[in-house]
């Protein structure tokens, strides 16, 4: 795990003693954290390849991406459950007004262009991080 | 405008800006003394609640708990505020900060930008001090990060208002009341009893070392029951609870180690010496526990490193933690 700076540790000095250290990650733990952001990579990039295809609509890509379920995406949006889950939908995404997708894309702190038009003209989806 | 504000890095984020901004007051409390003032060992195995799809697992009490125990117990004051706009949270915020009062928010991980991605989850009960504003930018002392860190006014603003479970709603707080002198032995004293109660006394099979038990009678079911790949997932959920989220290593059992040996001298109590080694080892076998976890999550386990072999250790760790804490109760009785 690069990128980050080293975290605090206790451990013993050879006199017994409890000392802070500074660990630059310990390999079990870097291990699951991993773990987890496979996960989250892999359930991105499910999405994708379904935007892609037309079954869902973008909405589902960066909910994956960025972790949200409808109960979060409809909390910090003030959407009503419901009408996300009617937006998972192309064919009602893409009827969507300004102001609606302006309240995603802000969710997801991104430009409403991107929410809209990048699983359309990305090939690949990107690596969300899990290594970075 | 600049405080002149300490940063000094802690494992974990609560007792680290508690202690933080107590030395900043002139108490000087270190990490591991405000986490067990704060009876902050538990542990909790909740397989009913899940996060992701998984079940929770906790070796601490529920978020602010530490905290509110520690500042009680030491006769401190805070002032504390929830807001109902983001605008009135963030004025508040300057206000304090004209007064020179650095201030601790309450903040969702998701949000801050200083941190890499991968570890940017949606988790909101993260605490920092904001120390200043510079150039329109916050000055902010993150107890896990390494260096002082900044965030814009917008950015701290999501950060401060983040949804979701323990929604901040721009929660701030700071010392205003602080004793003339501080008196650490009965606030030990009382810290260890409560954590004592936690760990032995709670009548729930979930919780305290009743929690380890269980666990440890389920872990060896999870690949027959789960498949292996679920089984593994569950299994890196442990270990994330157990190292990643700023415990010290091994599931605070550090921390509370180097907790019992201050506690020791200043009771001058040389048993609580001896029982600080015996939780090292505890805290030894759960990063046992961790390493073979690591290798099955990886597929490059041995024969040895199995489910039944982490259950063995996990029930060993019970048995080890059920002397720790009935003899910690009978030194502080």
């Amino acid at each position: 795990m690069e990128g980050r700076s080293r975290e605090v540790c206790y451990a013993v000095d050879e006199k017994g003693n409890y000392v802070q250290a500074l660990s630059a990650g310990w390999e079990p733990k870097n291990v699951a954290l991993l773990q987890a952001w496979e996960q989250i990579d892999a359930q991105a990039k499910a999405a994708f390849h379904l935007v892609k295809t037309g079954k869902i609509s973008p909405l589902a890509f960066f909910m994956a991406k960025y972790m949200f379920d409808v109960k979060l995406l409809s909390e910090y949006t003030n959407i009503p459950k419901r009408r996300i889950k009617t937006h998972l939908k192309p064919e009602h995404f893409k009827d969507l007004d300004k102001k609606t997708l302006e309240k995603y894309a802000d969710a997801f702190n991104i430009p409403s262009d991107e929410l809209v038009n990048y699983c359309a003209q990305a090939d690949f989806p990107p690596d969300s991080g899990g290594n970075q | 405008m600049t405080i002149e504000f300490k940063h000094k890095q802690s494992a974990h984020c609560e007792n680290g800006v508690t202690s933080n901004l107590l030395r900043y007051h002139g108490v000087d409390i270190s990490e591991a003394m405000a986490f067990g003032i704060g009876s902050g060992l538990f542990f909790a195995y909740m397989p009913f609640l899940k996060l992701n799809g998984l079940p929770v697992t906790s070796f601490r009490p529920l978020p602010g708990m530490i905290f509110r125990r520690a500042t009680a117990s030491l006769g401190i004051k805070f002032y504390k505020k929830r807001f109902q706009s983001k605008e009135a949270s963030m004025d508040a915020l300057d206000r304090a900060l004209d007064n020179n009062i650095p201030v601790g928010l309450q903040v969702g991980v998701f949000h801050l930008t200083y941190f890499p991605r991968p570890y940017r989850f949606h988790f909101n009960a993260h605490n920092i001090v904001v120390y200043g504003k510079e150039n329109g930018r916050y000055l902010i002392s993150d107890p896990v990060m390494e260096n002082p860190e900044s965030l814009s006014y917008e950015e701290l603003m999501r950060a401060r208002w983040a949804r979701g479970v323990f929604q901040p709603k721009g929660h701030m707080y700071y010392p205003v009341n602080l004793p003339a002198k501080t008196d650490l032995a009965a606030p030990i004293i009382k810290g260890i009893r409560k954590n004592c109660r936690a760990m032995l006394g709670i009548p729930i099979p979930l919780l305290g070392i009743r929690g380890i038990r269980y666990l440890s009678r389920e872990i060896k079911k999870w690949p027959g029951r789960l498949g292996d790949k679920k089984a593994s997932l569950f299994l890196g959920q442990v270990i994330r609870m157990q190292e990643e989220i700023g415990t010290g290593g091994g599931g605070f059992r550090f921390i509370y180690a180097a907790f019992l040996q201050e506690a020791a001298q200043i009771l001058n109590k040389n048993r609580l010496h001896e029982l600080s080694r015996a939780m090292t080892e505890s805290g030894d076998r759960w990063r046992d526990f961790a390493v073979i976890a690591g290798r099955i999550i990886k597929n490059r386990s041995s024969e040895a490193e199995t489910y039944p072999a982490m259950s063995a250790i996990l029930c060993e760790i019970a048995d080890r933690e059920q002397i720790v804490f009935s003899e910690l109760k009978k030194a502080v009785s």
